[in-house]
């Protein structure tokens, strides 16, 4: 379903993604591990779609289309989605304005009739129970002085309204404890569907406890290094990203 | 040549289509002679049938304001001279008389106020609000186009209750007592140079009186509509709201798409006596002009509320989008003890809009109050200042100010300023002022894309959220309408 080629990206004029061919299946769930700066994060941008991420060679095909030539909420209405390292803060806009705008407006590009505040109602309590948050965070400020645990449970109740055919995670284990971490993790798994592939995106093998992937690439220097299955994800966790020319310490 | 010409008007009409009240109203009307003389300001009188007192009012304050020099030095405004004796000071639809009923009225003009979405037919809007809450009717309206009042929707009903609202000019017939009382006692005809003006040549606007303990049952609305080429729109609009009294009040405004620049130049006079409270509402949405800055309106008003009595309360509320250029201060002079003003204010300017707005808080009584919270946005090449008098008089003992002014900025071609006196002559008094600018974050803009949102829609969402403390404020039946509105004043405004 998503099939990546040879991908070059700058930021900045910066080259950073210097060549990543990864294929993903559907249902499949793959983990990317990768030390800090190797370009994790701006293989998600560029699949996303930000402004500023160059693509200057490779091709990206996405249930067949070119989704590099679309726009980011072309891609999201397409079924993409990207649950983020630093969830934004909006002040002013209520979480459950901006999910139902954004549930509609991908309903409204799909052909799919909108759903009424009723309807949208009844589907986020529903979802909001699976991830114990409580309706008082719905009547919030979008991300508005929300903790990292909030915030991350946040991007996964967008990501179960949303229902995408393709998730990443973009360090979601980042900034939680380990409660938090399993609360987010199980919200996950129980989105996993033989429809619907995730890219895990990770610094630690940690999260790959609880969220355990099909495949595991090493990012480093722009390239994927090694790919593997989960085991590989331990090895990395006993040995470090030295072995791919990465000093850690300094 | 042809070719050219339909080329034109085809981008035109693409580029403009976003300001839905643009079209024109071909009607018969009675236009007086262009400039401005004593006879046009005894025309006007002569054609409202005025008495005596009136007239002379309007010939001291026209003589006054000859005297009198345009405020230019102050307000970060940039325009050409304006003419005054180029345009039109007076233009009527023509009707025989005053129309007894909507029947009476040009069928042209009920078609014009139907295209705008403005309810005029009590019967209908009774059916409309029944068949949804099955409560009283929430708006009552009078239509002012050009320089007359044409219709006022409910009279008979509020009548009953003692509630008189029409026509500033048939006020001056119906109860001549209270308008001789009242008019000029809040803006004095020597206030300014565009109030002075208005004093000599307005020609309607409308009139409220809540009696004594009366708390007004539904919204009073009036709408104003520039439709006749070359003129200059002056409506003076009056509200006392006696002892123990409530009213709710919301102004709208638009006109239609022209080249040139026209003049608008109102006054508003709010008087609150004890225990009384106005709430005044604007959503004011005049033709801002063309993405390259070409017409549009000038719009140049004074709006002043006296709290006069002990525990009165005045509010003003506004979402400002339309203008070339915006020049006003709607303000409150907190004279009874215990008074309190608000002014909550969202103005948006885009390409090549212009506004200096804010308001003037004059504490006079012991514990007064007043709340500002003043939301600008700025897009395109537009600039915006926020001007903000906050005035403590040394008998003003325990009086109290808050004032908080948020810019928002959108692209790099705009500005926001923020210009506060604050004059405090009470040592009891606490006066705030909190400010902040920022512009729209990429990250935010990138967050809502990838949640499915369009650029445009995402603006909208993120400046309406930014707005919201305002917004709340404006009575139920509009805030939607704003919401809406400020979505399509931003539009194309990043990308």
């Amino acid at each position: 379903m998503i099939e990546i080629k040879n991908l070059h990206a700058t930021v900045d004029g910066k080259e950073i993604l210097k060549g990543i061919d990864l294929t993903i299946g559907p249902g499949e769930v793959h983990a990317i591990m990768g030390p800090n700066g190797s370009g994790k994060s701006t293989l998600s941008y560029v699949l996303a779609g930000r402004d500023g991420y160059e693509v200057t060679e490779g091709s990206v095909s996405f249930f067949g289309k070119d989704l590099l030539e679309m726009e980011p909420e072309e891609r999201a209405a397409a079924g993409l989605f990207l649950a983020f390292q630093y969830p934004v803060e909006i002040p002013g806009v209520a979480n459950t304005t901006f999910l139902k705008s954004a549930l509609n407006a991908i309903r409204k590009k799909r052909g799919e009739p909108e759903l009424d505040a009723m309807q949208f109602l009844k589907l986020v309590r529903e979802k909001t129970k699976a991830l114990s948050m409580t309706d008082e965070m719905l009547k919030r400020a979008v991300n508005v002085g929300f903790s990292g645990g909030e915030k991350k449970r946040n991007e996964t109740l967008q990501m179960a309204v949303l229902q995408p055919k393709f998730a990443i995670l973009d360090e979601t284990d980042s900034g939680l404890d380990i409660d938090a971490l399993k609360i987010v993790a199980e919200g996950v798994n129980a989105l996993r569907s033989p429809e619907r592939s995730m890219l895990v995106i990770t610094h630690y093998q940690r999260l790959l406890d609880y969220i355990v992937p099909d495949h595991v690439h090493v990012l480093a220097f722009g390239k994927i290094q090694r790919s593997g299955g989960k085991e590989l994800a331990l090895e990395l966790e006993k040995n470090g990203y030295a072995e791919f020319g990465v000093n850690e310490a300094a | 040549m042809a070719a050219t010409t339909e080329t034109v008007e085809q981008v035109r009409a693409v580029t403009e289509q976003k300001y839905k009240y643009g079209f024109t109203t071909d009607i018969e009307s009675d236009v007086a002679p262009k400039g401005l003389n004593e006879d046009i300001v005894r025309f006007i009188s002569a054609k409202k049938e005025e008495p005596e007192w009136l007239l002379e009012w309007r010939l001291k304050a026209f003589r006054a304001w000859l005297e009198m020099e345009e405020p230019r030095h102050w307000a970060k405004l940039s325009y050409p001279p304006i003419d005054f004796q180029d345009a039109h000071y007076y233009a009527a639809p023509k009707m025989k008389d005053r129309p007894k009923s909507l029947d009476e009225v040009d069928p042209e003009l009920l078609k014009t106020y139907e295209k705008l979405g403005i309810p005029l037919r009590e019967q209908e809007i009774l059916a409309g609000v029944e068949g949804a809450e099955g409560k009283s009717p929430a708006i009552a309206v009078d239509a002012v186009f050009d320089s007359v009042s044409v219709a006022t929707t409910f009279k008979a009903k509020l009548e009953e209750m003692g509630i008189i609202f029409c026509a500033i000019s048939e006020a001056v017939h119906k109860c001549p007592e209270l308008v001789q009382k009242y008019l000029g006692s809040v803006v004095p005809y020597t206030d300014n140079f565009y109030a002075t003006l208005n004093c000599a040549v307005f020609t309607d606007g409308s009139f409220v009186y809540i009696p004594k303990g009366v708390r007004c049952p539904m919204e009073l609305s009036t709408y104003f509509r520039i439709n006749q080429a070359n003129t200059g729109q002056f409506e003076r609009t009056l509200i006392i709201a006696d002892e123990g009294s409530y009213v709710s009040y919301l102004e709208g405004c638009t006109a239609p798409q022209r080249d040139e620049n026209q003049l608008h130049a109102a006054v508003v006079e709010l008087v609150a006596l004890d225990d009384a409270q106005i709430k005044y509402s604007t959503v004011q949405n005049w033709y801002p002009g063309n993405a390259d800055g070409v017409g549009g309106i000038y719009n140049f008003v004074t709006k002043r509320g006296a709290c006069r009595g002990r525990n009165s309360k005045i509010s003003w509320t506004q979402v400002e989008t339309g203008s070339a250029i915006t020049w006003k201060y709607p303000s409150c002079i907190l004279q009874g003890d215990n008074s309190v003003g608000e002014f909550y204010s969202v103005a948006i300017t885009n390409n090549f809009q212009q506004a200096d707005t804010g308001t003037k808080m004059i504490h006079i009584g012991k514990n007064t109050r007043s709340t500002i919270v003043s939301k600008g946005i700025s897009a395109g090449r537009a600039q915006q200042t926020y001007r903000g008098l906050v005035k403590i008089l040394p008998k003003a003992e325990g009086a109290r100010n808050h004032t908080q002014c948020d810019s928002l900025l959108i692209g790099d071609q705009c500005g926001a300023h923020t210009v506060p006196y604050i004059e405090n002559r009470n040592r009891t008094a606490r006066v705030e002022h909190e400010a902040t600018t920022a512009k729209i974050s990429e990250d935010q803009l990138f967050y809502c894309r990838q949640r499915g949102l369009s650029e445009e829609d995402a603006v909208s969402l993120i400046v309406n959220g930014f707005c919201k403390e305002v917004l709340k404020e404006l009575p139920m039946e509009f805030a939607v309408e704003a919401q809406k509105l400020v979505g399509i004043s931003l539009e194309g405004s990043v990308g």
